[in-house]
């Protein structure tokens, strides 16, 4: 455990090092702050659901964007061989990078409680649907992460960990959009494995066991993988 | 105690290294020499658990790799080649994390750091950012990192290279200080590395070991010859003929000749010592000796023969 967590926190100081966390970060309130202004004064409505409908698209380019260094650079630059030659096992490599991509992660979530605040004093916002919204994004996230930091346990180049993460969530992401065009079993099987179905679930504010199971399913699923990615470095 | 058993490894197609056993006993230095690509940095891989072998064992102790890979990462220090460093992070907050990832006690990471910035020299750059030292200060804090759990063992592959002479020194100086009470082996491809700071070395080439043993040793089981030099003033043609026609010997290797001063070698087998008959021999001349030493073959005809050798037999 104070493995993980010494893993963590050096990661976590290293995206505050480097610009990267605060150029992603201010793209975020950019981006959602656009979406919320339009939202605002445009449709005059006191909701966050504009902001919700469109971080899951954000989350396609910013997760991969934050995760893709985590392991790649570790093997590129070769500090993952002082890594694991000290007795730290693959497993704790792996959920220590995955915990501080997930801190990243819920700061930029949670700076769109400003937001929040904004609307609580203009209007009277439903408070359990944006708390299921945030308790959603933050799953969703955490998927994400774990796919994120899957792909970069296979390059060590992390333009190429980034693009494999991006087509994997991607996939994932667009499974359920065309349901119209396919046998109604299988329909339901894709809406399943889709990452936005859930999503969507939990944002109309019913949070439903099955959904939480699905994130949590995919985050263990893909962050296994990253152990064994890891653990077959046969060639580094 | 550490026991390398069979070891092999391969790359896909190639044998990078090919069924390698030695044995280092426990406090002594050892050199791991060979050329580039000879499987130097795949066998210390293997040993430090960062990957498996093909085939074969490394025994630490009574652990082996396979069962053992955590208790024996805990025993070993290890310099990986190149030295690989985090180059955002500051000296002390690299220490630190790896003193954390080597499980050292809260309560004495910090007497910890403090003696390894002390030894190490690193006190006046642990706010440094690492990616901004100099090659040698990067070197000491890679060092550092390797000791900070206070290891029995020591693994550095090619901990000198790409420094400069003064560098050099001071790294060198450095391990073997630090090495005063380990067990101790340094990967390198220069002999000069071996001859500087090792009581032994093992000589790989083409994932092979070619030689294993005291460098003395070496030197002499290597070749059968003795060799003596000689500056000898003679006013005569016919020196070196004259030599030759001497029993028991080999071989005349005339170095230069000005005026009449010669300066040449000669190799005789090392069954007869004929040192006191070639004295002999020169004062019944009418010649001045300047000089008469024995001659050891350079340790770099050696290890260049040693290492090419092999190559000729393919
Ligand atoms: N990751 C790798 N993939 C494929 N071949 C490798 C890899 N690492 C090393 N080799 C090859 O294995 C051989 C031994 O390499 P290495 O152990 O690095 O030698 P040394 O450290 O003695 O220079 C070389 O021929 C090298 O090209
Ligand atoms: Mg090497």
């Amino acid at each position: 455990m104070s493995n993980i967590s010494a893993i963590s926190q050096k990661e976590i100081r290293t995206y505050f090092y480097s610009p990267v966390a605060y150029i992603l970060i201010s793209f975020f309130l950019l981006i959602t702050g656009w979406f919320f202004g339009t939202n605002l004064f445009l449709i005059n409505e006191a909701t966050m659901r504009n902001i919700f409908s469109i971080i899951p698209l954000i989350f396609i380019f910013f997760i991969p964007a934050i995760t893709m260094r985590t392991i790649a650079e570790e093997k590129r630059s070769g500090t993952i061989e002082l890594l694991c030659t000290t007795p730290v096992t693959e497993t704790q490599i792996v959920v220590g990078k995955f915990f501080a991509s997930l801190v990243l992660l819920v700061a930029a979530i949670l700076s769109t409680l400003v937001y929040v605040i904004i609307l609580a004093i203009l209007g009277s916002p439903d408070g359990g649907i944006i708390l299921a919204g945030y308790i959603g994004l933050i799953l969703m996230g955490a998927a994400y992460s774990a796919i994120g930091i899957f792909s970069s346990t296979i390059s060590q180049n992390q333009i190429v960990a980034f693009i494999i993460s991006f087509f994997i969530i991607i996939i994932l992401f667009l499974l359920d959009k065309f349901l119209y065009f396919i046998p109604i079993w299988l329909g339901s099987i894709l809406q399943y494995i889709s990452i936005d179905f859930h999503f969507q679930n939990i944002a109309r504010g019913v949070i439903d066991s099955r959904d939480i199971i699905y994130y949590l399913s995919i985050v263990f699923i893909f962050l296994f993988f990253a152990c064994k990615s890891l653990y077959k470095r046969k060639y580094l | 105690m550490i026991e390398v058993k069979n070891l092999t490894k391969d790359y896909g197609q190639l044998r990078a290294v090919d069924n390698i056993s030695f044995t280092i006993p426990q406090g002594e230095i050892v050199g791991f020499l060979g050329p580039n690509g000879a499987g130097k940095t795949t066998t210390l891989k293997i040993m430090t658990c960062f990957m498996p072998p093909n085939a074969g064992n490394v025994y630490i102790d009574d652990l082996n790799i396979y069962q053992n890979s955590i208790q024996i990462r805990k025993k070993i220090g290890y310099l990986p080649e190149g030295c690989p460093l985090y180059g955002e992070m500051n000296v002390i907050d690299f220490l630190k994390f790896v003193a954390e990832l080597r499980d050292i006690e809260k309560a004495s990471i910090h007497k910890r750091i403090k003696e390894m910035i002390q030894t190490c020299g690193l006190k006046d750059v642990v706010h440094q950012e690492i990616g901004e030292l100099s090659k040698g200060f990067r070197q000491r804090v890679g060092l550092a990192g390797a000791m900070i759990h206070n290891p029995e063992i020591l693994i550095l592959d090619e901990p000198t290279s790409g420094l400069d002479p003064n560098q050099i020194a001071e790294i060198r100086a450095l391990i073997k200080q630090l090495g005063r009470e380990k067990t101790v082996l340094i990967s390198t491809h220069i002999l000069r590395e071996v001859e500087a700071t090792c009581d032994r070395v093992i000589i790989i080439d083409k994932g092979k070991i070619v030689a294993d043993g005291p460098l003395a040793e070496i030197q002499n089981s290597f070749h059968n010859q003795n060799r003596v030099y000689f500056e000898i003033k003679a006013d005569t043609h016919m020196l070196i003929d004259e030599f030759e026609s001497l029993p028991n010997i080999d071989s005349i290797q005339l170095y230069s000749k000005e005026n009449s001063l010669y300066k040449f070698y000669v190799n005789f087998s090392k069954d007869k010592d004929i040192r006191p008959d070639l004295y002999n021999f020169i004062k019944s001349k009418e010649w001045i000796l300047f000089e008469m030493r024995a001659e050891q073959r350079s340790l770099e005809d050696i290890f260049r023969q040693l290492t090419e050798k092999v190559e000729d037999n393919e």
